[in-house]
């Protein structure tokens, strides 16, 4: 998970997108910065009473300010072309190769290989970082509290489309290197989706907070090779997956628990 | 209603006693007078900006290094939520209500707020507010932890800490209706002869338009909190999806609310640095009426964008283009004030005595916070961001830098004003340079830390944010101690000091500037012709 002063580097078509659209985002806000305080700071400089500068006396001009108002809508308009086009391709979850849904749960993820290569596969994945290593009483990992017992395996090149729901409170299902972030909301269904364009373990984290150990429910996906992920999916025990219409009344019924 | 608070009965209201007032106690707790009112207003707002400070410290002391040292999560969580609601009620907004008492009237030529008696009301609610606050950390389960905006059902949750908070933030709330009724009326019927509304300070415009955003937006949360409690104790479902619910309708309510009270926080910040800017440019302000009409606009935009804070809660293709759309429009007015800022200061003759310097870095450090505000306009950026450190910088840029920066500005431009001394200028600059320098040292890391994918609300994290989160901390602790130099040059002043004049900064405008310094404990008992 590298991405010092940056966005993570993208391992998604999105999130390439995103990384681009950011970066223009960025490029052109740091050029307007630039160009308006310039003129701040050569006032400063320049019109000091210190210096022995006279205040001017004018106080209006409707052609400034009709183009000081005109030119940023016209910006923003740019900025809103721009972005559309992604904001469409985001939302769309048509065509997927897999379906897959996390359930969010107080505190860890469960996920459910409901459709396409896998289907029936259901695991919980919790986080593995020993508690002496968040206690300060051993050494932290390289991938400390990043890291879990099952992660969620897919194939490279398949657009997975990720189910969400939750247990007992809101969470969120974010992995940054696919561009991926998706509230998990008890007795609702959400969904979105990524299409992972290389091979490797891509680490996130919930998103939103869910109680106490909200910092402790990462998420980690392993992308693999078709080939490698049919001989994961045949080793998997296969086991009925959760029905999502259960899960309501699972969360009436759980008792307080922060 | 003009008839009945025409000028002339303005001076029948005050009769023998308008000479005397209560000593002691009684001064401060049967006080009706808007000076003593504002006074009390500030020096609770400075008190609770002191509370959420050091919880504030608390958190950066706990994320200073990577693992659980000193907070276990629970308790985090505590400080995070508690941090924000005393910020966010206690702190910011008392303190721009304490401005509105002190200035209102002296800007508008009005001898008191309109209704006396209920202003000390809206003043003393605040008080069993903030016990109720700070005592939820000492019930069992301790205060709520379900974030400073309470997302059901994690609200639902919470222990009777929660209640408390529900319970204050009602107080609160009705405080703020009554300062707002109180406002509103005060200066759409107690203006002196001759000010029309367009003639009026730009303070006085940005707190009218801030007042009607308040009037709209506090019973909206009122009815939020409300429904939270009744899911809490009564059986009702409102955010139960298993009775019927919808946890997402919470969000929708709390942040229909919750964008407007943003502008509630900034808006008559505007109105400050519009004030100070024109005086230490020794030039009028540039696009008056523009500006106005761009506070207005914001005022109004607040009103529909508000489900950009839920990009992530999967609304519909056409729900996130129109959030997305709406909430771009706003860098329009937004900037438009900016230009009329720095077309104010152009060709002027500029001194930057900390009033000033406050008022530039504000200038300054708002646009930044304002550019990282465009970028989060943009839905998937924001999707990518939500929730991440990325946002908490750059809120704080708009609240720290932003608020709280325009709230000292105006504390040094008027304090002259309220003390009768100046204060001490040196140390004042000192306060300056070292807020700003730590602010940044704070916060400006955060923006990476959120870009790497660092979520907010963490008790812990990975080892690769350890070095930025160091850096926070280490500014957050220069940031706080910062603030103790701000207490020793209030007392200072208002111990002594030289004398202040009745124009100390040499202004053109205002009408605050024509009484004496220290202002008398009534004023304007006669309303000024305004021409």
């Amino acid at each position: 998970m590298d991405g010092r002063y940056n966005l993570q580097t993208p391992a998604s078509g999105m999130a390439a997108d995103l990384y681009s659209l950011h970066t223009f985002m960025l490029v052109l806000c740091t050029i307007i910065f630039i160009a308006v305080f310039a003129v701040m700071f050569y006032s400063i400089y320049a019109h000091r009473k210190s210096k022995g500068h006279q205040a001017a006396t004018f106080h209006e001009s409707t052609a400034v300010e009709i183009a000081w108002t005109l030119i940023p809508l016209l910006i923003v308009i740019v900025i809103g072309v721009y972005a559309t086009p992604v904001v469409i391709a985001q939302k769309n979850t048509t065509g997927a190769d897999i379906t897959i849904k996390a359930t969010g749960y107080q505190w860890k993820w469960g996920y459910d290989y409901l459709k396409g290569e896998g289907e029936g596969i259901s695991f919980l994945s919790t986080l593995s970082t020993p508690e002496d290593q968040i206690r300060g009483i051993a050494p932290k990992g390289e991938h400390y509290l990043s890291e879990v017992d099952k992660e969620l395996v897919v194939p490279v090149g398949k657009k997975i489309r990720v189910v969400t729901t939750a247990n007992d409170v809101i969470h969120a299902w974010m992995v940054p290197a696919f561009g991926v972030k998706q509230d998990a909301i008890p007795g609702f269904v959400r969904d979105t989706w990524f299409k992972a364009d290389k091979i490797g373990t891509f680490r996130g984290h919930c998103a939103e907070l869910c109680g106490k150990n909200h910092a402790f429910m990462p998420i980690v996906v392993r992308v693999v090779s078709a080939e490698d992920y049919t001989k994961w999916v045949a080793a998997q025990p296969k086991a009925a997956p959760v029905k999502t219409a259960a899960l309501a009344a699972d969360a009436a019924a759980k008792p307080a628990s922060n | 209603m003009s008839a009945v608070l025409g000028p002339q009965h303005g001076i029948a209201g005050h009769d023998d006693h308008a000479h005397d007032h209560p000593h002691g106690w009684r001064r401060w707790l049967f006080a009706t007078n808007h000076k003593d009112i504002g006074t009390m207003y500030l020096w609770f707002s400075l008190s609770m900006f002191f509370v959420g400070g050091i919880l504030a410290l608390g958190i950066r002391t706990e994320l200073f290094q990577p693992g659980l040292q000193l907070l276990n999560p629970e308790l985090f969580n505590q400080f995070t939520t508690m941090h924000g609601l005393i910020m966010v009620f206690g702190a910011i907004m008392p303190a721009f209500v304490g401005f509105a008492n002190w200035m209102i009237p002296l800007q508008i030529g009005a001898s008191d707020m309109a209704f006396a008696r209920m202003n000390n009301f809206s003043f003393w609610l605040l008080i069993p507010a903030a016990l109720l606050l700070v005592v939820s950390f000492f019930v069992p389960g301790g205060a709520t932890a379900a974030g400073w905006t309470l997302y059901a059902p994690l609200s639902t949750q919470m222990g009777i800490g929660m209640d408390l908070a529900i319970f204050a933030i009602h107080i609160l709330g009705a405080s703020s209706i009554m300062g707002s009724i109180n406002i509103i009326t005060t200066i759409l019927n107690m203006r002196a002869p001759g000010m029309t509304l367009f003639k009026m300070p730009m303070f006085v415009w940005t707190w009218l338009i801030t007042a009607y955003l308040l009037i709209a937006v506090m019973p909206v949360l009122a009815g939020a909190i409300t429904m939270l409690l009744t899911d809490r104790h009564f059986g009702t479902a409102f955010f139960n999806a298993a009775g019927g619910g919808d946890p997402v309708m919470y969000q929708h309510i709390f942040w229909f609310f919750g964008h407007p009270e943003v502008y509630i926080m900034i808006l008559p910040a505007f109105g400050i640095i519009s004030e100070v800017v024109p005086t230490f440019s020794r030039k009028k302000l540039f696009g008056y009426s523009s500006m106005v009409y761009a506070t207005a606009s914001i005022a109004i935009l607040s009103f529909v964008v508000w489900a950009h804070h839920m990009f992530t809660v999967g609304m519909p293709v056409t729900g996130q283009l129109f959030f997305m759309y709406a909430t771009m429009l706003i860098a329009v007015p937004t900037a438009a004030k900016i230009f009329n800022w720095l077309a104010t200061m152009w060709k002027g003759s500029l001194s930057f005595e900390t009033p000033m310097l406050f008022a530039v870095g504000f200038i300054f450090v708002f646009t930044m916070g304002g550019f990282t505000g465009i970028i989060l306009s943009v839905a998937p950026i924001d999707i990518q961001l939500h929730d991440t450190y990325y946002v908490v910088a750059h809120f704080h840029y708009v609240l720290v830098a932003g608020s709280l920066f325009a709230l000292f500005s105006g504390l040094y431009f008027w304090l002259p004003k309220w003390t009768g001394h100046m204060y001490d200028e040196t140390l004042g600059k000192w306060h300056f340079w070292l807020s700003m320098i730590f602010f940044n040292v704070t916060f400006f890391p955060m923006h990476f830390l959120g870009l790497a994918g660092m979520p907010r609300r963490y008790a812990d994290y990975n080892m690769q944010f350890a070095d930025f989160n160091a850096l926070a901390s280490v500014g957050a602790f220069g940031f706080g101690l910062s603030q103790l130099l701000l207490v020793y040059v209030v007392i200072k002043c208002i111990k002594g000091g030289p004398k202040a004049a009745d124009n100390p900064w040499g202004s053109q405008y205002g009408l605050e500037w024509s009484v004496p310094s220290p202002a008398p404990f009534h004023t304007f008992e006669t309303p000024p012709v305004v021409k």
